[in-house]
């Protein structure tokens, strides 16, 4: 396995706009990487970039091994790019645009039909081959587009944006799609919506602000969420007269808890948030606190926040909010 | 080479299912047409075209400025200019390809004039050098206003600033040139007169072909066609 997408230290000033602040990440060969952010992040930037469409204000990026800037036609040859609300032709037809994008990318004169046909058919655009592609429905030049990335069958393609303005019936089909070209490609898509590249992505690369927010695997990005789980307690002190503050200080005290809040949660309940340490689970001890005590326990939970929450901090500006940040 | 055919292929057909290139053509048609008739296909007159071909230089300066208006900046406008510009083609393929287009298409325009050749012929025995010349000078003419249109389409994404910025460069190089060169003092008439467009191209109406004016047209025409390229680099640092 070799780094297909190299990003190093990109920034991009566009006037006295920073778009990207010195960004980095890296996809290596036949991932399927997701390049989450808001409308805004710097995505479609840095998607650009890649492509060898737009320069970089400093830092460097590689692709197949190729400098963007310096090599942009290596870099270009290797790439299939749907740039984002796919911009087509509308006055030609779908197979023979299909055509023409393969002899600008250098498919061989004789083979441009037969590589036509073999993406037409991958696309499910069979129907409409014949059709003006300014008659076509969204959906339908979006599968275009993506036709049209796949055709020269590049090492890398990047999608910017591949199923917004899609219907759930296609959105489910298109990922299908992408899932099925991870085995050959290498993807980079870039979308505003977690579930989305949940289903389709074994890796993330977050982006906020300009900024990497966060990259790894799924599961890597679960289990660091996993260390900011909380357990919560309503505790009634009962008559014995332990205040909040005691209750606050006894638990805190537990083995395996860290921070310890609490908030009123009436009739002299109260609510207890326990942060614990990394890797402990110390709701039995807590249990065992408050039987020893003599407190009353009405409820005893553990949340973990979902991925959903965890992009909704970082894309709300929450400093540090990510679970590992970018190296 | 094969990506410039490839893209300027594209090109032509994209002005054949266009309905503005065959207004402009019919404009083109229509005007010369009228103008043929009434000052070199009457009777008494020489069997020449050179009036047509006089007037073609300014009637083309009102509609090639149409015909390349949406070349580059449709394709801004679109944004099929980054689907373009991500293919593995440099921007001078692009630029050549554009300009090759719609120059071919102009020539086609033209042909339908062929048939003014043919009328004079069935009246009169007209002379086959100066009307050589003068479709040679109006070949060179065209390639010059194309690559002032396109390079006018490249500003920006708006066909309308980009059919009007490229009207009035030609206007100022067509007409308003010579007419500035006989008012200003005699140093400067002679380097306004040869810079503009009328000079050179009068002398292949009149059966003519002077290597000078030849060079005249080829190299604005691959000035404004570099400037265009320039253009396109330049969102590179923009």
């Amino acid at each position: 396995m070799c780094a297909m997408i190299e990003v190093e230290d990109l920034t991009k000033w566009y006037g006295h706009t920073l778009a990207l602040d010195r960004a980095s990440f890296t996809v290596q060969e036949g991932q399927i990487v997701g390049f989450l952010g808001p409308n805004g992040a710097g995505k479609s930037t840095t998607l650009r970039i890649l492509t060898g469409y737009l320069p970089a204000s400093s830092g460097q990026a590689r692709v197949n091994g190729h400098d963007v800037f310096l090599e942009s036609l290596d870099v270009r040859r290797s790439i299939g790019y749907m740039p984002e609300n796919v911009p087509l032709y509308p006055e030609m037809r779908v197979q023979e645009y299909l055509r023409f994008r393969a002899g600008l990318k250098d498919v061989p004169a004789s083979k441009r039909a037969a590589t036509a046909d073999r993406v037409i058919e991958r696309c499910w655009l069979t129907d409409v081959r014949r059709r003006l592609i300014g008659q076509l429905s969204k959906g339908f030049r979006q599968r275009v587009g993506l036709a049209e990335a796949l055709i020269a069958d590049p090492k890398v393609l990047i999608l910017d944006e591949p199923t917004i303005g899609l219907d759930p019936a296609q959105i489910q089909a298109t990922r299908e799609l992408i899932r099925s070209l991870g085995r050959k490609h290498t993807v980079l898509l870039s979308s505003h919506i977690l579930p989305e590249v949940e289903k389709t992505c074994d890796h993330l690369v977050i982006i906020a602000q300009g900024t990497i927010a966060a990259v790894g695997t799924i599961e890597e990005l679960r289990e660091g969420l996993a260390d900011r789980q909380r357990i919560v307690l309503e505790v009634h002190p009962g008559t014995g007269g332990d205040g909040p503050a005691e209750v606050t200080r006894a638990l805190g005290q537990v083995d395996g808890v860290g921070d310890v809040r609490h908030e009123d949660a009436g009739d002299g309940w109260l609510r207890v948030l326990a942060t614990p340490a990394r890797g402990a689970d110390p709701r039995e001890a807590l249990h065992g606190m408050v039987t020893q005590r003599r407190w009353r326990l009405r409820e005893m939970s553990r949340e973990t926040p979902t991925l959903e929450e965890l992009y909704v901090r970082i894309t709300a500006g929450e400093a540090g909010a990510g679970p590992r940040t970018a190296a | 080479m094969d990506k410039v055919l490839l893209l300027a292929r594209r090109e032509i057909s994209g002005y054949f299912v266009s309905p503005i290139a065959y207004v402009a053509m019919a404009l083109f048609l229509v005007i010369s047409g009228f103008f043929f008739a009434l000052s070199d296909f009457r009777p008494g007159a020489p069997a020449a075209m050179r009036s047509i071909f006089d007037i073609m230089m300014i009637i083309l300066v009102f509609v090639l400025p149409i015909v390349t208006m949406r070349s580059l900046s449709e394709e801004q406008k679109s944004g099929t200019i980054e689907t373009l510009l991500t293919a593995p083609v440099t921007d001078v393929q692009v630029v050549l390809a554009k300009f090759l287009g719609s120059w071919i298409f102009f020539l086609a325009v033209l042909a339908p004039t062929m048939i003014y050749v043919v009328l004079l012929a069935l009246f009169a025995e007209p002379e086959v050098g100066p009307i050589a010349s003068g479709y040679l000078g109006l070949a060179l003419l065209g390639a010059l206003y194309v690559a002032v249109g396109l390079f006018a389409s490249s500003l920006t994404r708006n066909q309308i600033i980009a059919a009007v910025v490229g009207f009035v460069i030609l206007l100022v190089l067509a007409m308003v040139g010579p007419w500035l060169g006989a008012l200003a003092p005699p140093p400067w008439r002679d380097i306004i007169q040869n810079a503009s467009i009328r000079v050179h191209y009068l002398d292949f109406t009149q059966g003519v072909v002077d290597v000078v004016h030849v060079i005249y047209f080829v190299a604005v025409t691959m000035y404004a066609l570099f400037l265009t390229v320039k253009v396109l680099e330049s969102r590179r640092w923009r």
